[in-house]
């Protein structure tokens, strides 16, 4: 079995769905010829040529916009924005028009679109590019919100939105890019959306995380365990933002009866809260401790200079973890 | 060679019939069949007549928010019965006479102002996006259309038709420029009547003309007489067989006026005088239509009459129809964010369902 990275691993999950349905076309800014600057659709353009792969003018409303119209007249559109937060002059065609297509035209226009970019922080960039949007995208009615955590479920997930009937939003953390590896199956495989995975049995605590997290919370693990502590985590990867899976983390939670919940993007009005409310609403005569989350903070993202007080690192995840189990 | 000719850049408009009726430049006269003619004609009185009664049916109390067309009819039916069949239509919401000729039924347009969604569900072979009320997106989504037509040899065109308060909008021109630089089959309409909203176009852009903005992209421009549907079809013909061809995008500025408030919401004496809106009622696409059709001879007061009288009728029932069709369901309003719902929303569903039905028991 091939050892890939996430990015390879994306790259795959595209070029096998390209093979397999002529339908799918890929495009951003610099995504052709180039292959985006994180190389994501390298040798696509080459293999499937330009009118599949394509570069095009830097309008992220243009991206979005036409994505719609391409779904609608019968293509499968995979369009790549370049940077977290360069979604926002196209998000206004995401959140005012595809979101909204199958519902407003009655089930006439569904839009299977992947809008794929790389998310959240960790490379030490400009403004901009190191921005967390599962909050905000999040709660859009009529998108679908995946995060995958490593190279394998990136290439299951993937494979699974670009095969869904609804637009999806795919967010690439690009801290874990190129920074770890993974056995990854050659055949095409599928990871349904909405399904969380548990990563780790545990009866202490349920800890929901996603993307890069997921990592960091196998960090904080480690961390506790070498200080001496005996905390059994229950680790759940999210994987799908929306539709969450209640199931899984609900189910947990009865076990453990303790609930931490790690997000980067801001604490106010994020995932962290939704799940919290869901633990309480559903779970709440089960609940040995109040539920609590690890965040990023209300700011805007610091620049690389002070970006380490903003990114959550495994140190604040363990202090948390030990916290909610003690209590 | 017609877009040579009228090089929106050297103050060129393009006018076949004028505000009387009479042939100007007789060398363009489109040659069209009478039946074509006709139906032509018939689309844009029942497009006036809809407008009329649906301003009527709103001061009743009986329609909600209405916008509409009355002035733009040429500039649509003109527009609409050049295209193929199979070419696409990105729509705004000022778009009545654009989609009855193509065939939607009155019935589903009004649904959709009296307030459902199922007005936009429009038949497969129609090829009509639904109504765009963002201004100016439309043109994006067009070019998308245009986009997949292109690589997949379709031989499709995608109109988009936006008012001139659109062509301040940003996807007017990321959307332009997309197609362009593809070669992308995308005509963009632009039905400039004079106002966005209150806001005259000479205060929205420092343009000469709206047409000329296609030089930009490396497009072809035109300005039309968009009160004259003889001119717009030309004017279209032309769009649709450059753009089809792989030779470009096309950008046509129809010159209009919304003879109308913007919406039943709108009161247009706060912002233009009573002697415009004459000078321009004396320019009605209808009226000179009908002088051109009586001249030659395909058309009669005694047929006018009769046609009047049915399009009264027609459009009344298709009101009432509505009155007692239009209500939604609440499974109609969760079914179609998704193509199934997720288990979220299937609880919220179900517990408002119950809660309704435990409510009505009481």
């Amino acid at each position: 079995m091939a050892v890939l990275n996430l990015v390879q691993a994306i790259n795959q999950a595209i070029d096998q769905k390209m093979e397999d349905d002529s339908r799918v076309v890929v495009f951003g800014e610099d995504s052709g010829y180039e292959g985006g600057v994180f190389r994501v659709t390298a040798g696509l353009q080459k293999k499937y040529g330009e009118d599949r792969v394509f570069d095009t003018p830097i309008a992220e409303a243009a991206i979005t916009g036409s994505a719609i119209g391409m779904a609608v007249n019968g293509l499968v559109p995979v369009a790549e924005i370049q940077f977290d937060g360069f979604i926002f002059p196209g998000i206004t065609e995401i959140i005012t028009h595809m979101a909204r297509y199958r519902n407003r035209s009655r089930g006439r226009y569904g839009l299977p679109i992947v809008v794929r970019f790389p998310v959240g922080g960790g490379i030490r960039a400009l403004e901009h590019h190191s921005e967390s949007l599962e909050s905000l995208l999040g709660q859009i009615p009529g998108l679908k919100v995946v995060m995958p955590s490593t190279p394998y479920a990136a290439k299951g997930l993937l494979i699974s939105a670009i095969e869904d009937p609804d637009p999806v939003i795919f967010m690439e953390p690009k801290r874990i890019y190129r920074s770890g590896k993974q056995e990854v199956p050659e055949e095409m495989y599928r990871i349904p959306l909405g399904k969380a995975k548990v990563v780790k049995e545990g009866s202490d605590v349920t800890v929901v995380a996603w993307g890069p997290f997921v990592r960091e919370v196998e960090k904080a693990a480690e961390l506790l365990k070498a200080q001496g502590e005996n905390i059994d985590i229950e680790l759940i990867d999210l994987r799908t933002i929306n539709p969450i899976d209640e199931e899984t983390i609900i189910n947990s939670v009865k076990k453990t009866g303790r609930f931490v919940v790690v997000q980067e993007a801001v604490k106010t009005y994020g995932p962290g809260a939704e799940l919290i409310a869901l633990v309480n609403e559903k779970a709440f005569l089960h609940l040995e401790a109040q539920p609590t989350r690890v965040t990023g903070f209300d700011i805007t993202v610091p620049l690389p200079r002070g970006e380490h007080f903003h990114f959550i690192q495994p140190e604040r995840i363990a202090a948390e973890i030990k916290k909610v189990a003690k209590f | 060679m017609l877009f040579k000719d009228f090089d929106p850049l050297k103050g060129k408009r393009l006018e076949i019939l004028d505000a009387e009726g009479n042939i100007t430049n007789p060398k363009l006269e489109p040659k069209i069949d009478k039946e074509t003619l006709l139906k032509m004609y018939k689309t844009m009185t029942l497009g006036r007549v809809a407008d009329i009664r649906a301003l009527q049916y709103q001061r009743q109390g009986r329609m909600l928010t209405y916008a509409p067309n009355m002035g733009q009819e040429a500039a649509q039916v003109g527009s609409m019965a050049a295209l193929d069949k199979k070419d696409w239509l990105s729509p705004g919401f000022r778009d009545l006479n654009l989609m009855l000729y193509r065939g939607v039924p009155l019935k589903q347009i009004y649904l959709y102002w009296y307030g459902n969604e199922w007005g936009n569900h429009f038949e497969e072979d129609m090829r009509i996006l639904p109504i765009n009320i963002i201004i100016g997106s439309q043109v994006a989504h067009a070019a998308g259309l245009a986009y997949a037509s292109k690589i997949q040899k379709k031989g499709e065109v995608a109109l988009a038709v936006i008012g001139d308060g659109g062509t301040s909008h940003g996807e007017f021109y990321e959307g332009l420029n997309f197609a362009a630089s593809y070669d992308a089959p995308l005509v963009v309409l632009i039905q400039n009547n004079q106002y966005a909203i209150s806001t005259p176009r000479r205060k929205a852009t420092k343009a000469e003309t709206l047409a000329q903005k296609a030089v930009a992209f490396g497009a072809e421009g035109i300005q039309v007489d968009g009160n004259d549907v003889l001119a717009m079809y030309v004017a279209m013909q032309a769009s649709a067989e450059h753009a089809r061809s792989g030779k470009g995008v096309v950008l046509v500025e129809a010159v209009t006026y919304r003879m109308g408030p913007h919406t039943t919401s709108d009161d247009p004496s706060i912002y233009r005088t009573k002697e415009e809106e004459q000078e321009w009622a004396k320019k009605d696409p209808i009226a000179r239509f009908k002088k051109y059709l009586m001249d030659k001879g395909y058309w009669s007061e005694e047929e006018e009459a009769a046609l009047d009288e049915a399009n009264n009728n027609f459009v009344k029932e298709t009101f009432e129809w509505v009155e007692a069709n239009g209500a939604a369901t609440l499974e109609d309003v969760f079914k179609y964010t998704y193509a199934e719902m997720t288990p979220q929303l299937t609880e919220q569903y179900e517990t408002h369902k119950k809660f309704l039905e435990e409510s009505e028991g009481k």
